[in-house]
């Protein structure tokens, strides 16, 4: 299937000298959740504003829907909606006036029933009279996006969409942006919080210093980097381990209590029945097992963190 | 043309005037009430007349103008500058719409909201003193032109100024004077030389001139003179928006 959005060697220099993006490459599925990742300052929010049209590319290309942002802007841009990462609201306008400023802008005639859906389904209907700087933060936050679903995009970016929200009115949000998936529209999100893109996206790049690093099915990015362990309870401290087991990447807790084995989870053969022959064979039991894999979190860090 | 969006701007400009209702239209009109009082009725029945015309009518025309100036200035520039202060810009920048379409939108209200108060400024100045109009299509003419050309500028300046401080210098510090100082009060033909020549580079005197011409059929310089000066006016400011817009200045990085 064509590609919803195709970038292709772009680099933004800004006149301060800086370069935010270095050769990005990079192709969203259309319907698909896109998970962006990284740290602060490695370009989420300018690339994001880049295919936007806020900032203006030093090389490069990006096609939206098929069309060149730059020489076909307005097919592009009517395809999107941009939800910032600042709430920023016209404080003394209504919740209606402003879904109607946000509709009109992008083009769109007046449609009410539609407008009505969309503040439904942020629960800001009750409050389409009211002043926006009347709203409470977590209001104007739907509203945000409330305003970029105004014009019915098939493109929906989510820059940083739940920092500062609290758990409940996050989960809302996750439960909403599965909708809109559902519905058809493919949605971009960038965030801070790992735990968000683990539960959400379908794909995750991790972007760091203006580079793509990764892009990758989210399945096989936890598959492919992470790794799992097992953990044996013993029934009775060792001292250490014996030799023969050296060989296994295993470590004993300080305390003599715990075995940690650590295997490659797409491995073929775990390792796991014989490492259990071999302690059967030493006598040593155990009493408690558990295996674990490593989150995206930590997937995440060990990406981005600075080699030496 | 992306209509939709023009009128969505311009509708969301006019809303702010409508709620500030007050402020935007009822000091204008009390400031240039205060004018007609002291200048008009009060100083103005002790001056005698200027090329025949009462005191009282000879300075309707700079008040018009005065007023028609700072207001159009001031409101495209607030009408640009806010959502970039608040941060709403990004909406505008990332929309289907075209440069032409958003000067329409921001420009066209603020140049509608200073016409506005340009004919409630007439209707009010008639409770003070009698005058007539000698050209009314040249009158309206000038009138468009000035809202136009001026909110024209005034959308510069909001683009311009990155805090409210730099919102109110120009219209303080140059076009205040220049109005003063551009025959809103006498006949530039009262001076004496080198003041009258200096004057001259004055571009509000060739608004005030034309638009009294085109009350009283009087001018200090010809009226072709005056429609070309506030065109070439007109000419450089958009030019200049060409300019902001190719270059995303303070608008895009």
């Amino acid at each position: 299937m064509q590609p919803i959005i195709t970038i292709k060697g772009i680099n933004k220099t800004y006149t301060s000298g800086f370069q935010a993006l270095k050769d990005i490459d990079l192709e969203i599925r259309r319907g698909e959740i896109f998970a962006l990742l990284g740290p602060n300052g490695a370009g989420k929010t300018t690339l994001i504003s880049l295919i936007c049209g806020i900032v203006t590319p030093s090389s490069g290309t990006v096609h939206v829907a098929g069309h060149d942002i730059v020489s076909d802007y307005r097919a592009a841009r009517s395809t999107i909606g941009l939800v910032p990462q600042e709430v920023a609201t016209a404080a003394f306008e209504t919740v209606a006036a402003t879904m109607q400023f946000s509709r009109g802008l992008f083009g769109k005639p007046r449609n009410p029933a539609y407008i009505e859906t969309v503040l439904r389904e942020l629960s800001l209907w009750d409050k389409r009279h009211a002043k926006i700087v009347t709203l409470s933060g977590g209001m104007k936050r739907r509203l945000m996006i409330a305003k970029a679903l105004s014009h019915e995009p098939q493109i929906l970016f989510l820059d940083e969409p739940t920092a500062g929200v609290d758990v409940e009115l996050r989960r809302d949000m996750w439960a909403m942006v599965r909708r809109l998936r559902d519905s058809g529209v493919t949605i971009i999100l960038t965030t801070h919080y790992i735990e968000e893109a683990e539960e959400m996206a379908d794909r995750i790049g991790v972007i760091n210093q203006g580079r793509i690093i990764v892009i990758e099915d989210k399945a096989v990015l936890m598959n492919k980097l992470g790794k799992k362990q097992l953990a044996l309870t013993l029934q009775n401290p060792l001292e250490r381990l014996p030799e023969e087991l050296a060989g296994h990447r295993l470590e004993l807790s300080a305390d003599g209590n715990e075995i940690v084995y650590t295997f490659d989870s797409q491995a073929e053969h775990t390792g796991i029945p014989e490492l259990l022959r071999q302690l059967g064979k030493h006598g040593i039991d155990f009493k408690d097992l558990h295996s674990s894999q490593s989150s995206l979190e930590e997937i995440f860090v060990n990406l981005v963190r600075p080699r030496p | 043309m992306n209509l939709y969006a023009i009128r969505a701007i311009y509708i969301f400009e006019m809303a702010r005037t409508w709620r500030t209702l007050m402020e935007s239209i009822a000091s204008p009109i009390l400031s240039t009430s205060l004018y007609f009082v002291v200048f008009g009725t009060a100083i103005g029945s002790r001056i005698g007349a200027i090329d025949g015309i009462s005191y009282g009518a000879f300075i309707i025309p700079g008040l018009l103008m005065l007023s028609l100036l700072s207001e159009s200035i001031s409101n495209a520039s607030f009408g640009i500058y806010f959502p970039k202060f608040t941060g709403t810009i990004y909406e505008v920048l990332s929309a289907p719409i075209s440069p032409v379409e958003i000067i329409l939108g921001y420009v066209g209200a603020a140049a509608s909201k200073s016409l506005v108060i340009g004919v409630l400024i007439l209707a009010t100045a008639r409770l003070f003193v009698d005058y007539e109009i000698a050209h009314p299509l040249w009158m309206i003419s000038f009138l468009l032109l000035t809202a136009v050309t001026f909110s024209l500028f005034g959308f510069v300046i909001g683009i311009w100024a990155d805090d409210f401080q730099k919102l109110q210098i120009i219209p303080m510090l140059v076009i205040t004077p220049l109005t003063f100082l551009g025959g809103a009060f006498y006949s530039i033909d009262m001076l004496p030389e080198p003041w009258r020549t200096m004057t001259l580079f004055n571009p509000v005197v060739y608004l005030i001139s034309g638009f009294r011409w085109s009350f009283y059929g009087i001018a200090d310089v010809s009226v072709t003179v005056s429609l070309g000066m506030t065109l070439v006016f007109m000419a450089l400011c958009v030019a200049t928006i060409a300019w902001i817009f190719r270059t995303g200045y303070r608008l895009k990085t």
